[in-house]
Order: C-alpha cells, then structure tokens, then sequence
C-alpha cells in the first residue's frame, strides 16, 4: 500500500491540469479512473484536462454545496440512512452539468481543484478530509454489488475472504457480533474478509466486528468503511503533497491568476475560526460575569457557572470553555487570572500553578508544541465523549431532558420556546436547538449557530446595535435640553431600556438582568 | 571520573542520613515524608536507570546494521523539577546520558512523551525550515484509569484516597482490558504499573501499537468505552441489540459478574440503605418493577435474617424480578448487565489514549504526595497487589541501611523490597520484549537486503 502511495506521489506531480481562459476542446478522460466509468472516481492522479477559469472556480463552489451540506448534516447527528439520503440529494442538485459526458469531469475537476484550496493549513486539511471521505462514503454505498467489486478491485485490495472452514470456527461470534448489532441472525452475511483491526477503525470503535488476534471480521455490507478508511488515508498523504508543491511551486506561479480564486474559497466558507478576537476587542475580568449571562451559548455558561461554584473543572471543560475565553478576546494574563481565582480555592494556589497554569498557558501557545489553539465548533463539541465527572460537551446532546430543561430555565428560555427546543432535541438537531435558544433570548432571528464564539458574537452584536440605537436617544436631549442634568438623562436611558427590552425579549427575568449588565458593558465600550 | 565523584558524594550522604538518625533517635527509622535528598538516594542506588534506558531503546542499543542510533534521542523526556518547574522536551543519546541527566536533576517526576520526527530539544531549529517536521512518529498506546472516577460507585473513599475495599475495581480494569489487547487486539508486550496513589497506568509497546495512528488509537479506546454518563445525565451504561458484542460479554461472564455479586455488592453496601438502592432503582426503567421492589425492601429492613448478606438477598430478589419475564417491557432486556456493567465496567480517561503525544509518567518514578514506587504490576497476579503495601521513599532507604555497606553484583535494589519490582518488570516484560524487537530488527533488515538484491539483479 505504500508502495502505492508514493506511486500516487509522483504522478500526481507529473500530470498538470492546465486552466485556459478560453474554451477549447476538452479531451475525454484518460487516466485509469474512466476504466470503471459509472463508478466512482479515486481521483490517484490529476487530469490532464483544460479546464476554463470559469469552470475551475464554479465547479469547484458545486462540490463545495456538497460538501458544505455534508458537514452540517454531520453536525446536527444526522443517522447513517438519513446522510445518504441527504448526500444523494446534495450530488444530484449540485453536481449534475447539462452535458452527460462532463459530468464525470466536472467531478474529478471540482475534486482537484478544492485540493488546491484546502491543502494549505492542518485545519483545512482536516475539514476537506472528512467530508470528502464521507462523500465517497455514501456515493460507495449507493453502489451496485458490481461496482464496488470494481472499486476493490481498483484498490487492489490484499484481503481475501475467509474460507468456510475458518467461517465455521468463528461464526458464532459473528452472529453474536451481528445480533449485538440488531440484526437477526438469519440475515448475517456469509462473505467476510478478515483484516488488520488498524485498517477498519471505524468498526472497531463502534464494536461493529469481531476481533480476535489483531484481526477484524469485517462482514461484506461493512466494506464500504474498509474501502473508505483507504480512500482517506490515500487522500491524506496526497494533501500533504499538494501543500507542499503548492507551497514551492503553484502558489507563487499563479499569484495573478489562480491564487486569488483558491485563497478567497475556502475562507467564504469554512467561516471564521475564531482564533484571532479582534472583533470586539478584549473582554476584561470585570466584564466576565456579565458577558457570561448575556451572550455566552449554554455549553459555556454552563461550564462557567459550574466552575464558578465547584471551583474546578476537569481538563475537557477546561480545554472547551479556556478555548472559548481566548476566543472571546480574555488575553493570557486575565485568562491566569481567572482559572487562578477558581482552582485555588479548591486545589490551591501552589497546586494551581504546579498543575494547571501551565495548561492555560499551553492554550495560547505559550507552552509546549507552541501552537496558538482555535475555539472548539459545534461540531467538536457536538462529537465530544464527556464521561465520568465531565462537564463538557453539547448540552443540547449530553444533558438529560430534565437537566436540559433546568438549565434552560435558567438561562431564561420561556416555556413556549422550549417545547421548540426540545422538540429539535429530540430530533437530533443540537445546533438548531442551540439556534432556538438565541432566537428566545435575543429576540431576534439568527441565521444558525455553528460556533460558540459566534453565538457570542451575533449576541454581542445585538446588543451593541440597541445600545447604539439608544445612545442617539439618550444623546439627543442632553443636546437639545443643556440643561438637564447628567442624573436625568441617566434616567431616560434607564426607561429607554426597559421599554425596549419588552418589545426585544420574551425570556424570563434572568436574561433581562443579563441584557442590563451587558448593556453597560456595550455603553462603555462605546465610548472608549 | 565524574560518575566516580558523584556516587562518592551519595555514599556520604548515606553515611551522614544513617548517623543522623542513629544519633537522634537510636532507631533505623527515616521521617516518613518524601523529599529530595531521599530521591537523589534513590536515584543514585536503586533506580533501575539501565532497564529504563533498554526498554526505551526497543533495541535500536545494538551493533546491529538496521538499527536507528538516534531512536532514543527522538523521545521526548520531561522533568517535574522541585520547585514545580516544569521542563519539556528533554532528550538524551546514550545510557549514560539518561542516567547522568537523572541523577543531576533528581526530578520529582519524570513523564516519558513520543519519539518525534526529529531531535525534541533541536525542535526550533528544525521549526526555521517552515515545513512540520516536528511531529510525533512513535507513542506506547496507553492507558490511564483512575480511582477518583468511580467516586459514584464507591462509598469507602473519594477522591484521590483509594482502600483495599475500591481498589479490587482496579483489579477488575486490568483484566478486562489486558484480556481484551492480548487476545482481541493481540498485542503481546504489555506493561501495568501502579501510578503511585489512585490508579493505574498500562504501557501496550507492540512495535504496531506504537506506530499506531491517533485515529487508530481513538478507535481501540472507544473500543473499550461502554461507560457514557457524564455528570448532566443519568443514564450511565447502555446496552442495546439482542446480545452483547462478544468482548463484552466475555467480559460480563469472565470478570464482572462474578465480582460484583461476590466482592462489591457486599463490601460497599450497594443496596443496604435506601439511600442506596434507590441509586439502583433508579436504572430500571419501569415504574412497576422499582416500586415492587422497594416495596419489598422498605419492610424487609427488619425482618431480614442476620446470617445472610443484605445486599446479595436483594439482588437476587432484583434479579429475579427482572428475569422473571413477569415484566416483559422491551428497555428491562438489558438491565442487570447494565446494573453490574455501570457498577464495575472500566472507566478510562479518553485523551490520553487517543492522542500520540500525551505524556505519561515512567514506571519507578516515586510519587511526591504518597512515597510509593511506582512499581508494576503482574497482570497474572492482579488481586495480589496491594497499593498500601508498595515500597515507599523512607521505607527502601531505611532497607537500605540496615544493609550497611555490603555491595550486591546484581545492583542495590536487590537488597530491598524493591527487588520483586525490577524482577517483575525485567523477566515478564522486557526480556520478552527485547527479544521481539532483535527479531523485527533483524527480518526488517533482511527483506531490505532481500529488495537492494532484487534491485541489483535488475
């Protein structure tokens, strides 16, 4: 397999997909992937196709929709029948083109071109692996029997299946292994390859296979995730060789052409990621308490609220919420100071020094590996594991319903938008249960919480647009009425508010007080 | 010349400690707490540095033409120095090296990392070149479980303190999950050591565990999770489908049953007061079952005879309910598995596992708030251990001294309660190691010959 690896290497540096401006005649596709024609592509080498400046930038958005649309599926739990669906659905609105036989073109085009777009960082990397791999996935299974066989084949797979002989030893584990999965043992495939646990880690996290010896029985319906880890780890080591020719070669060759075009996509939509809180400027310790309330998302306000009352948090939370503080714009000494304050009245301040000041600073790339942390996503969180004594993790996901409601009450979420929020719980939908939740407390539409720190944001943003709105309120009578005292108008801004607040927010008392302290938090800064 | 001086300086310190306790209280014995001129003793006379040095080797130390002379140099070392000073990415080339850095710093606590792509302490340089070649390669597949985890399965300690009558949970971890990696992951060279005060640690070094990836090794640990609760949802253990995965059910039949029925239903009391069982009930999801139940107990209280346990009476009664099929809801299939598998199943700490460069602390490091040795423990013989007993700082100097003077050829560990530890961790673990690694080294040479012939005759 390595071997094949590196064979990958180099053609791929050897072939050229050459973009023209104009259009010219396209060659059909040479390379050994139009051999399985109807299947689906491994993309081993770059084609040597001209493709139009237009094309290589549309073509490349298309698949991006997919791939898009595959990671928000992921993010909100979706189960393994309903991505398929989802992503059939995706490919077909996005990737057809009127022509039949540029379909397949347009496929391999799209694919190299988000390459180029999505070697450049280990981020990117990481996103553009996961939903690639997930895309050929569910495009594997939708298969015919006869065309995975090829796709194998393609792969040139090592394993073979294993003899009746061996079957009959170990079959009644894997019936065991079939019914643990809610399968009835009447259905249990008879073809199973047997292959080194390491190749199918998928199945072996979800307990899927038999293990005996190093070995996993993988059942013929479980190949798809054998071919897919292959696929991945082949795409992998080529994203590492795209970062690097892009690097010495392509990035400096195409500075007026391409570079523009690949450096614009992948940031118009992966988002920000929020490693760098220029935003709104810092936050300070004094502010905390308040921002807190007002705009942090329920995983944090959560963590916030435990810490502050267990004075302590075990390193998932520490890692989430330390993260999201970053984010937020609390620099590294407020950060000390603020974890300090807490773990010493549980652990002690020598202890808190010894043992986890070297944490908070290793988040901000003061320690260690020096690497500057990015805030946790939605979907990092969503996909976390909190065990015993963690307090981590998506509360929309990991809480109890009864804990959920608790908490939501809390935070101020009326009845009516619980039963919402719960009713998207309950479906699965944690980011639209989490979307729900700002709704009711801003009172104000939001276009979807994909991040923590961006739910702190939108909020933050909200309230800085009324508190501005009001300045100009409160403003104007001190200059049409000089001689109003600063007492009055400091009571007109007091009734301002209230009102306002009345017509902005259906949430219960709590985030009313929330929204006051914020408030004057959002005046302050914008007089500075 | 230096080493000569140094260990001349350690034998006076040995004479002046033993003098000053003569002197002060005419007994043998060392004030029992933990400090550094203990340790520097210790490195100095009974730390197998050696053994170390070998194990972390994996036999890249021979003459061998295909071993990798900088193996040992790309693994990360990190110091925990006295005054809490914390020192990353220490590397050394040679035995000597190791030892020397060892014993010059006397960390209170040494933790071992990956072997990286490169030198760990020339990391910047390497950094200017603006490629990552800084990575880690190689990492032990590790396992970290701590007692503090199961404070809502024991009533005896909490927190960091762990008693003969909790610690059998960690009995029960190692062999769960030592069955598990020799016979359904294979791994044939495994390390279990006591982590000093609540815990234990397990080192898998297969040379295909330590190339393992991360995704590899998240794979492996999840794995082995069954425990999902967190602290926000009550649900601890579920166990769905019409069996169990068979490594779980091995597990149930060979280990857990028998333990908690026998062992921690009795010695923790599980269902002695109400306060108690009502935990217990409260995993059974239906009202009818849990109220007969406790129906049966609140007026039992009395009545029960004194010579049978309370707590194995109503389980069988439990067990019997539910078993009956006098209920037949579909969610009490699972319920006793999930009952005893909440109650005893393993609880890991994830990230460490899942991540190659997690950093461990090295087996015989003393532990600064208990004294004890971080002595390894025999898989075999898991029940046998018993963490109150294991060797302490003042203990094995003490050991020391009543020997006096007398020089063993095998090292002065031999003379102490020590010895059983570095026989242990020498005859069941790295001989048989060493001797697989010669064995890789030599038929990874082999077929590289094989290949360069096959080249030639091209």
């Amino acid at each position: 397999m390595n071997n094949d690896c590196s064979d990958l290497g180099s053609q791929e540096k050897k072939a050229k997909m050459q973009v023209v401006r104009s259009h010219t005649h396209r060659a059909s596709y040479p390379s050994n992937d139009a051999v399985s024609v109807p299947t689906i592509p491994l993309y081993r080498s770059a084609p040597s196709l001209e493709v139009k400046l237009e094309e290589f930038e549309s073509f490349a958005i298309d698949r991006l929709r997919v791939l898009k649309g595959i990671s928000d599926g992921l993010s909100r739990g979706k189960k393994p029948e309903e991505m398929a669906t989802l992503v059939k659905d995706l490919w077909k609105a996005n990737m057809r083109h009127q022509h039949a036989s540029e379909v397949l073109n347009k496929d391999i085009i799209s694919h190299f071109v988000l390459r180029l777009v999505y070697c450049r960082t280990e981020e990117l990397r990481k996103w553009f692996l996961s939903m690639e791999s997930a895309l050929f996935r569910y495009r594997f299974r939708d298969q015919s029997a006869e065309a995975q066989r090829a796709v194998m084949e393609e792969f040139d797979l090592p394993y073979k299946a294993i003899s009746n002989v061996e079957y009959e030893g170990v079959k009644d584990k894997l019936v065991q292994v079939a019914r643990s999965l809610g399968q009835n043992s009447s259905t249990v495939d008879a073809i199973y390859y047997k292959v080194p646990f390491e190749e199918v880690p998928e199945l072996v996290a979800g307990r899927k296979v038999f293990l005996n010896q190093g070995f996993a029985y993988v059942a013929m319906s479980q190949v798809v995730s054998l071919v897919a880890t292959l696929f991945r780890s082949q795409l992998s080591k080529a994203l590492i060789l795209t970062n690097r020719k892009w690097i010495s070669s392509i990035r400096e060759n195409e500075k007026h052409r391409l570079t523009p075009i690949v450096e614009a996509m992948s940031s118009s939509y992966l988002g920000p990621d929020y490693s760098q809180p220029r935003e709104y400027g810092e936050i300070t310790l004094k502010d905390i308490d308040q921002v807190a309330k007002s705009s942090f998302p329920l995983c944090m306000r959560h963590l916030f609220d435990k810490l502050r009352e267990d004075h302590h948090l075990k390193h998932g939370g520490r890692m989430q919420l330390g993260l999201f503080l970053k984010g937020v714009g609390l620099n590294l000494d407020d950060a000390l100071a603020f974890w300090r304050a807490e773990f010493s009245k549980k652990v002690g301040l020598e202890k808190f020094e010894k043992e986890y000041a070297y944490n908070v600073r290793h988040n901000y790339g003061k320690e260690g590996k020096r690497t500057d942390y990015t805030p946790y996503s939605c979907q990092k969180i969503i996909s976390a594991t909190p065990g015993a004594g963690d307090q981590h993790g998506c509360p929309y996901r990991h809480f109890s319903e009864e804990n959920l409601r608790a908490a939501l009450s809390t935070m101020g979420v009326n009845s009516r938008a619980m039963e919402d929020v719960i009713n998207k719980v309950r479906n699965r939908h944690y980011q639209l249960a989490c979307t729900l939740t700002f709704e009711a407390l801003h009172g104000m539409p939001s276009s979807g919480i994909n991040h923590p720190n961006q739910y702190f944001s939108d909020s933050q943003k909200i309230f800085q647009q009324k508190v501005s709105s009001r300045l100009q309120l409160i403003f104007k009578p001190i200059l049409v009425n000089c001689t109003s005292s600063p007492r009055t108008s400091n009571k007109g801004y007091g009734c301002g508010e209230a009102n306002e607040q009345r017509r902005c927010l259906k949430g219960g008392e709590t985030s009313m007080e929330g929204f006051f302290s914020l408030s004057s938090f959002g005046y302050r800064k914008e007089l500075i | 010349m230096a080493r000569e001086e140094v260990n001349n300086e350690i034998d006076e310190m040995l004479i002046d400690g033993y003098e000053v306790q003569q002197g002060q209280g005419g007994d043998t014995t060392l004030p029992d707490e933990f400090n550094a001129n203990y340790l520097k003793l210790y490195y100095g006379k009974l730390f197998p540095h050696a053994d170390l040095y070998k194990w972390m080797s994996y036999g890249n130390d021979g003459k061998h033409p295909a071993c990798d002379p900088s193996y040992l140099g790309r693994r990360e070392f990190s110091y925990t120095l006295d005054n809490d000073i914390y020192v990353r990415f220490q590397s050394f080339n040679s035995a000597a090296e190791l030892e020397n850095s060892i014993k010059d710093k006397c960390p209170f606590k040494i933790d071992i990392g990956p072997v990286y792509s490169v030198d760990p302490s020339k990391r910047h340089a390497y950094a200017q070149s603006g490629d990552n070649v800084f990575t880690p390669v190689e990492r032990e597949l590790i396992f970290d479980i701590d007692i503090s985890d199961y404070d809502d399965v024991r009533y005896c300690c909490s927190g960091a303190d762990v008693c003969l009558n909790c610690w059998p949970l960690m009995t029960v971890a190692i062999k769960v999950i030592d069955t598990a990696l020799r016979v359904d992951f294979g791994f044939k060279h495994i390390l279990w050591a006591f982590s000093g005060r609540r815990g234990v640690h397990c080192w898998v070094c297969d040379a295909k565990a330590r190339k393992l990836s991360n995704e590899g090794r998240a794979a492996i640990a999840e794995y082995f999770r069954v425990y999902k609760g967190n602290e926000n949802s009550y649900k601890k253990v579920s166990l769905t489908g019409h069996a169990l995965h068979p490594f779980l059910a091995r597990s149930y039949t060979d280990v857990l049953k028998e333990f908690f029925e026998t062992k921690l239903l009795s010695s923790q009391n599980l269902l002695s007061s109400e306060e108690r069982f009502e935990k217990i009930l409260e995993m059974i999801p239906d009202q009818s079952v849990t109220s007969e139940l406790r129906g049966k107990w609140q007026e039992s209280r009395r009545s029960s005879s004194v010579k049978e346990d309370i707590n194995v009476v109503r389980w069988e009664q439990l067990k019997q309910l539910l078993q009956s099929g006098k209920y037949k809801a579909q969610r009490l299939h699972r319920c006793v598995e999930e009952i005893v598998f909440s109650f005893t199943y393993p609880r890991l700490d994830m990230e460490v596992s899942k991540h190659m460069n997690h950093l461990l602390k090295a087996p015989f490091c003393v532990h600064p708030k208990t004294g004890r040795v971080c002595v390894p423990i025999d898989p075999n013989h898991c029940e046998e251990f018993d963490p109150t007993t294991v060797p302490t700082l003042s203990q094995l100097l003490e050991e020391l001294n009543r020997e006096g003077l007398t020089t063993d050829v095998e090292g002065e560990w031999n003379k102490t309660s020590l010895r059983s530890a570095i026989r242990l961790f020498r005859f069941l673990f790295l001989q048989p190691l060493l001797e697989a690694c010669k064995k890789e080294i030599e038929s990874s040479y082999n077929a590289k010959l094989k290949q360069s012939k096959d080249l030639l005759s091209w």
